[in-house]
């Protein structure tokens, strides 16, 4: 335990550095004046703290009403996306896990190259798909593109929990007269919730946080919340509203992250 | 294990139902799409936005030379990204590694806290502590002064130049800052998770032989977490190519990067062709430092 004062001292400024812009995101959601983005007046009076932007957001002012229209539709994007990118993700690692053959190897190849892609990538050919196909971008181009890029993080995520899957439980289950589908839904689905439920969660994070692919194929005036918040003007005067809301999302993310804990261990990681 | 038991749900055809959903999902919104962009490149395209007739006019088009400027510059930016992160990442993981196992879990979960908030709200953040009038500004001032002085005095030179206009904010420096930021997880992570692994008493027999601290961490540490680095590069050099937030939102038009180029063309430009042929080049500089470091793990492997 000795002679780790250096790495200790470069781990403490990692930390201070990922955590100074977070704690600035709190405090901004609570500045009195929007315009001018500080604490304080003209004259350099203090002018204190505001609760303003709570109750704005809260009460769905009009001021607000396209950035929480935008949150509504991040999180309705970022549910669906992860039920349909569970069950996709799911029949991805069940079949990469029971099979070997060369289809196998391809459908390794589809389910892994969009991780080493980088976003914008993905963005782009999906628009250029639209284009080809003549579709018009709105919600349902936003939705398909998440599940596209959440399916190979859930079916990766699930591939690890069936790496430890005794496959002799299921060869119990015939042998007790189960069907397949009996076997499949009572004894192996839930050994691997864990495992899904940690890919969806993954998924969600992901979907909600996207503002890359999402802005390539979200169309005119259909804004999630993270596309929205980019496109704010330098000088919005609701800027201190975005940071309210962030901290909300914050601390509801912190909720879910220990209930999730709490109830059955699951890690609760973000590994992009 | 007896197979027969499981024969009857394992034949072709129970394999190609299970395969299916993902397979061809995958198959329509990212391997098609991705034959779309290639053949994209060899059309023209058209005043209205769309995609014209056949013709490498887009190719020549790229001759331009703006663009291996941005394209050196977003190699460039990437590396200092990477080296940065890594810089960082190695030591932290380290200490974090160090730690007893009942803090370690709780270091490393405190390392992933940044993504309970958004990115883009975290970058906003980021814009108004570099906003001209911010603290960050002043001490950048200060140390650009001095810096300054010091060049001036050195080479003899009569006058200092003018930086007064100076700005982090739009900048590349606010660029490589906030990406490493960003990426500072992801290198933290994988080189971690090797390092948990690492049987710390080598370090200690090394120590025992009359190795310095600094050259145990060199010699048998960084060897030893290898894997862990590598996959730390990709997960940091492989975003940082295809970043487009980040000197979208902080670098101004000092910092354009292939990234903004693409979403500028495709969006704003509506030339589909012509973002088509830059995506081809981002996928290229992805690819290319992907298969040598696959061709190294190969050769390794046989050794």
């Amino acid at each position: 335990m000795k002679r780790t004062y250096f790495s200790t001292f470069v781990l403490a400024l990692s930390l201070l550095f990922l955590y100074v812009p977070i704690v600035l995101v709190i405090v901004y959601g609570f500045i009195p004046n929007g315009v001018s983005m500080s604490f304080f007046g003209a004259k350099g009076e203090f002018l204190g703290f505001s609760t303003k932007w709570y109750s704005m957001i809260f009460s769905n002012a009009r001021a607000v009403k396209d950035l929480m229209q935008s949150f509504w539709l991040s999180l309705t994007i970022g549910g669906l996306a992860t039920v349909i990118s569970c069950v996709i993700g799911t029949t991805a690692a069940l079949a990469l896990h029971r099979w070997k053959s060369r289809l196998q190897t391809v459908h390794h190849a589809l389910v892994y190259t969009p991780l080493i892609m980088p976003d914008i990538l993905i963005g782009i050919s999906l628009l250029m798909l639209f284009v080809a196909c003549g579709v018009d971008c709105g919600f349902w181009t936003i939705l398909i593109a998440h599940v596209t890029f959440c399916v190979s993080y859930v079916a990766m995520t699930v591939l690890a929990r069936l790496q430890d899957f005794d496959d002799r439980i299921i060869e119990a289950a015939y042998d007790l007269g189960a069907s397949p589908l009996y076997a499949f839904f009572k004894v192996e689905l839930p050994i691997l919730m864990p495992g899904i439920i940690a890919g969806g969660l993954l998924a969600f994070t992901l979907s909600i946080d996207d503002v890359v692919i999402t802005s390539f194929v979200n169309g005119a005036g259909t804004n999630t919340f993270p596309t929205y918040v980019s496109s704010m003007v330098k000088h919005s005067r609701n800027l201190p509203a975005v940071f309210a809301l962030s901290t909300l999302m914050l601390l509801g993310t912190g909720l879910l992250v220990t209930l999730s804990k709490l109830i059955g261990g699951v890690d609760f990681k973000k590994g992009k | 294990m007896s197979d027969t038991a499981l024969k009857p749900f394992r034949s072709k055809w129970h394999e190609r139902f299970v395969t299916a959903p993902s397979f061809l999902w995958l198959l329509l919104f990212f391997a098609i799409p991705a034959v779309i962009v290639l053949s994209f490149t060899f059309h023209g395209h058209t005043a209205n936005g769309g995609v014209g007739e056949w013709s490498l006019s887009t190719w020549r088009e790229l001759v331009d030379p703006d663009y291996p400027v941005i394209v050196w510059r977003t190699i460039r930016v990437s590396l200092e990204v990477t080296f940065w992160s890594i810089l960082l990442a190695l030591p932290s993981a380290y200490a974090i590694a160090k730690l007893p196992k009942k803090w370690r879990a709780i270091v490393a979960g405190s390392i992933m806290l940044p993504f309970w908030t958004s990115f883009v709200v975290r970058v906003f953040a980021w814009k108004q502590m570099l906003h001209p009038n911010g603290w960050l500004q002043s001490c950048y001032m200060g140390f650009l002064y001095a810096k300054t002085w010091l060049v001036c005095w050195f080479t003899g030179s009569p006058g200092m130049p003018d930086i007064s206009t100076v700005t982090i904010l739009d900048s590349e420096l606010a660029v490589v800052l906030v990406s490493v930021y960003s990426f500072l997880p992801f290198a933290i992570m994988p080189i971690y998770t090797a390092a948990e692994k690492f049987d710390f008493s080598l370090i200690e027999a090394a120590r025992d032989l009359g190795a310095s601290s600094f050259y145990a961490f060199r010699k048998i540490f960084i060897p030893g977490i290898k894997t862990g680095i590598s996959s730390a590069i990709l997960m940091v050099f492989i975003p940082a190519i295809g970043s487009y937030v980040i000197p979208q939102m902080l670098g101004g038009t000092n910092c354009v990067l292939i990234g903004n180029k693409i979403f500028m063309r495709a969006i704003q430009n509506r030339n589909i062709p012509h973002a088509a042929a830059l995506a081809t080049l981002m996928a290229i500089s992805v690819l290319v430092p992907m298969l040598i470091a696959w061709w190294a793990q190969k050769k390794g492997k046989k050794q």
